[in-house]
């Protein structure tokens, strides 16, 4: 518009044509980045549940060594059955620990004093940022107040809006304490107006699950009506056994872990199943099923059932179809035992024994059901209700489930947690399903946001988003996905390297004439055969594995970045490879055995407990192999192995890390 | 032709993080695909689980492709048959969208960006050709002209891109760091 228009305007034309170029570019990339993010938190995600899958396999298993390893000589809580009279016993009066632990005047952690105050949760918030210790004297007594105070509390707490402005709900933390800390910092904490719900999942994976712990429990000692704390499926001495917290309080606690681990046992038994918010919103850690029952869920004794990976014994000690190795024959060694041992009863501690001794009832198949579909069920999109068979335990319910429990209850909302969200929170079945979820950074450094809800009186529900962060400086979006990338794909990478044999096997049926290398569909269909992970395996090949000119996958490539390490040369590599794939079972089941805590066990339970668990899972090793292995590590030749120092041995080495460190 | 893949990189993309909630591999015959709103995210991926727009264009993306903003919304308008409510789930189903995207990569519509054209595109930014933007400049280009970006696109590019003592772009040393890593990764070019 104007005259002298020519050049200027073939200029800004260019520049029109550079800045779409580059957008275009850019968004693009962008979306490859994106890809790339959306890919690792796939393979984050596939490989939890596989492995919390493997768990709940193997719980069985791990049952029927609990059972098998009972001894009331000993105080070890892993190895008995929970209803130990001796440390029950002990645990019945604050006062006791007074006597029996004793605080030295040097010690200058946080000191309680019962009832707790304001000030003391505010010391514990202090000291735990400041990575101090509360002394396990203190632990203790938190611990029993907690237990007691939480033994009057309903199976389903109920709460209302109408005293305090808003309600907070948070989700999943898993020993995340820098996101609870943050939470107290954008939330305020928690008080009489400012009232809190946490859905379960406390403890595991995260490095401070048992400060979180106290922390919630002395905040629910100081506001016990103002603060409601839900069962998780976490909380359960069995899931802690494989997914750390056992190990962080053994490692932090050293000698008094023992009695911790025991008293925590009992004190998440005793945690609320689910909380109501004016009779509208329905609060629990995992989900529904066609079947759930909130009048039932309420009467029942939910203290009854310690871990929900132990399937209750039917009664009469008929055999359990569902159960891989009979135990009848152990039911009655287990019977024998308990008749003679046990003195006094607490009737509120019943365990899982067989009937047939006059001993309280456990649980019944129905109210284990019914606690394991709240605790471990997820939403989706399709109608209906399936097993659940990524996580191995509860169901999928689907919106129609939904709709009908909300009909029968007169309900408005639920929220859950349990599902990692990368937002932090996510909203399904049309508005009805809440999903809370609270650990930033859960799977890698900024892999995902935490979230909370409040909820106003008007029940209207508010988001609000979070993330923790180590750096000083926030990372670009290259450095994010890259971090989170090198990470899922290291863990991708182990498990290929764990199936080896079974892999290359699988490869070889495509490879009809010898030649190494298979088209990328085949490749594709023997990786997810064997791994049993749906993942884009396509998009994830150039990342695995080496393709040749032709386009055709080389797949030994997959196998070049890792190796085993080889600690002992007589060690055939089928059974190193079977050690490096079970070493975390391996780990829990020793640690059932070992009933002193001295890590040693003898090379008798060692090849017995080796038979046993090969014979489970179904693994074909040969039986000298194993002697073999056994006779060269026992390096004193006393007939005791170091179990943790032999499964340290049986790891997997990345060979750029190798290189790197060399 | 390779673009067999396509078919598969969908379907074994089961969980739902890579099942984008935009394409719907087997949905119910009534979930049809509502108005897909065309302002900036169209083409953009950052939304969380709780968005559901955005997907198609990092798909397409994904896939080797390089549609501008305006080509994408075409590409939508030929999947997008009819005008939906506001409530309805706005998914797209695999069987519509696979032959609409097979013949994309058959036809390399949206090829690919050369690395020399592009280093020209920001050559023709920088009017002192002094081998850098400085921020102002890339910041009035890239939100005032062609398809602009929006202020979050923006702040990432800048995080990535600025040499922060100097806030500029010195625009060869961002191309290599970002074209080298993405042809490693992602080798789609048909």
């Amino acid at each position: 518009m104007g005259c002298n228009r020519s050049v200027p305007d073939r200029r800004s034309e260019r520049v029109i044509k550079a800045a779409i170029l580059i957008q275009k570019w850019y968004r693009a990339t962008m979306a490859r980045i994106e890809m790339r993010r959306r890919y690792s938190l796939s393979i984050f995600r596939s490989i939890e549940y596989a492995d919390e899958q493997d768990q709940l396999q193997l719980s069985k298993f791990f049952s029927f060594m609990l059972d098998h390893y009972t001894n009331l000589d000993s105080v070890s809580p892993i190895s008995t059955s929970p209803t130990d009279p001796q440390v029950v016993g002990e645990c019945l009066h604050i006062t006791e620990f007074e006597e029996k632990i004793d605080v030295p005047d040097s010690y200058y952690g946080p000191r309680l004093s019962f009832p707790l105050t304001v000030g003391d949760a505010n010391a514990l918030i202090h000291a735990f940022r400041n990575k101090q210790r509360l002394h396990p004297h203190y632990v203790l007594q938190l611990l029993c107040e907690t237990r007691r105070v939480l033994k009057l509390m309903p199976n389903i707490t109920h709460l209302s809006t109408s005293y305090s402005k808003d309600i907070t709900i948070c989700g999943d933390l898993h020993g995340n304490l820098d996101d609870l800390l943050l939470i107290f910092y954008k939330n305020g904490v928690p008080s009489e107006q400012n009232r809190y719900v946490f859905n379960g999942d406390y403890v595991d994976r995260g490095k401070n699950s048992l400060e979180i712990l106290i922390i919630l429990f002395a905040f629910f000692l100081i506001y016990p009506n103002n603060i409601s704390l839900n069962r998780g499926n976490h909380e359960d001495y069995l899931m802690n056994l494989r997914y750390g917290f056992t190990k962080e309080v053994s490692s932090k606690y050293k000698e008094h872990s023992t009695q911790i681990l025991y008293l925590l046992q009992d004190v998440f038994s005793w945690l609320p199943l689910a909380t109501i918010i004016d009779n509208k919103v329905l609060i629990l850690h995992g989900g529904i099923s066609d079947t759930t029952n909130l009048d039932f869920l309420k009467a029942l004794e939910r203290n009854k059932l310690k871990s929900l990976l132990r399937p209750p014994k039917s009664a009469g000690g008929r055999h359990d179809q569902k159960e891989g190795i009979s135990t009848t024959g152990l039911s009655k060694h287990t019977a024998n035992q308990h008749d003679a041992g046990k003195t006094q009863h607490d009737s509120s501690l019943s365990s899982t024994e067989p009937s047939g001794s006059n001993l309280p009832a456990g649980p019944t198949q129905e109210e284990w059901k019914q606690i394991l579909d709240v605790l471990w069920s997820d939403p989706r999109s399709q109608n209906g209700c399936k097993p659940n068979k990524s996580r191995g335990a509860g169901c999928y319910f689907g919106p129609d489930v939904t709709a009908k429990i909300f009909q029968r209850y007169n309900l408005k909302i639920l929220i859950r947690s349990h599902e990692f969200k990368r937002e932090g929170y996510d909203i399904s079945h049309g508005g009805k399903v809440i999903t809370i979820f609270s650990a930033s950074n859960y799977y890698e450094e900024g892999s995902n946001r935490g979230a909370y809800v409040k909820l106003d009186p008007e029940l209207i529900p508010r988001f609000v988003q979070f993330q923790s962060s180590k750096h000083t400086r926030s990372l670009n979006i290259l450095e994010r996905v890259g971090t989170i990338e090198s990470s899922a794909l290291k863990s991708l990478q182990e498990l290929i390297y764990a199936h080896r044999s079974e892999l290359i096997s699988a490869f070889a049926q495509y490879d009809l004439n010898g030649t190494g290398c298979i088209s990328v569909p085949d490749w594709a269909a023997a990786m997810e055969s064997v791994l049993k992970l749906e993942l884009p395996w396509r998009m994830l090949r150039p990342r695995l594995a080496q393709m040749n000119p032709d386009g055709q996958v080389d797949f030994m490539s997959c196998f070049y970045d890792l190796k085993m390490d080889q600690p002992i040369k007589e060690a055939q590599p089928a059974l190193v490879e079977t050690l490096c794939r079970y070493r975390k079972d391996l780990e829990i089941i020793f640690n059932i055995i070992n009933k002193d805590n001295s890590g040693l066990i003898s090379l008798e339970e060692f090849s017995q407990t080796w038979r046993l668990f090969t014979s489970h899972v179904g693994i074909d090793v040969q039986d000298d192999s194993l002697d073999k292995l056994v006779l060269s590590i026992d390096h004193n030749k006393d007939g005791h192995i170091d179990f943790n120092e032999f499964l340290e041995a049986f790891h997997f080495v990345h060979r750029v890390e190798e290189k790197e460190n060399s | 032709m390779r673009f067999g893949h396509v078919l598969h990189l969908f379907s074994t993309a089961g969980s739902d993080a890579l099942r984008p909630a935009g394409v719907c591999r087997r949905g119910p015959a009534r979930a049809r695909p509502g108005p897909r709103r065309y302002g900036d995210s169209a083409g953009g991926c950052h939304g969380g689980e709780g968005e559901r727009r955005g997907d198609i264009g990092c798909i397409v993306r994904s896939l080797g492709c390089f549609p501008s903003e305006a080509e994408l919304r075409e590409l939508l308008a030929k999947l997008v048959q009819e005008e939906e409510d506001e409530e309805a789930t706005r998914f797209i189903h695999m069987e519509k969208f696979l032959p609409v995207m097979t013949k994309v990569l058959l036809d390399r519509s949206y090829w690919p960006i050369r690395e020399d054209v592009l280093l020209h595109a920001f050559e023709a930014l920088d009017e002192n050709k002094c081998g850098y933007i400085t921020k102002e400049d890339l910041v009035k280009y890239l939100t005032e002209e062609g398809e602009p970006f929006t202020e979050e696109e923006m702040e990432e590019m800048l995080s990535i891109a600025l040499d922060p003592e100097t806030d500029t772009l010195h625009y060869r040393d961002y191309l290599s760091k970002l074209v080298v890593d993405e042809t490693k990764i992602f080798p789609f070019h048909v």
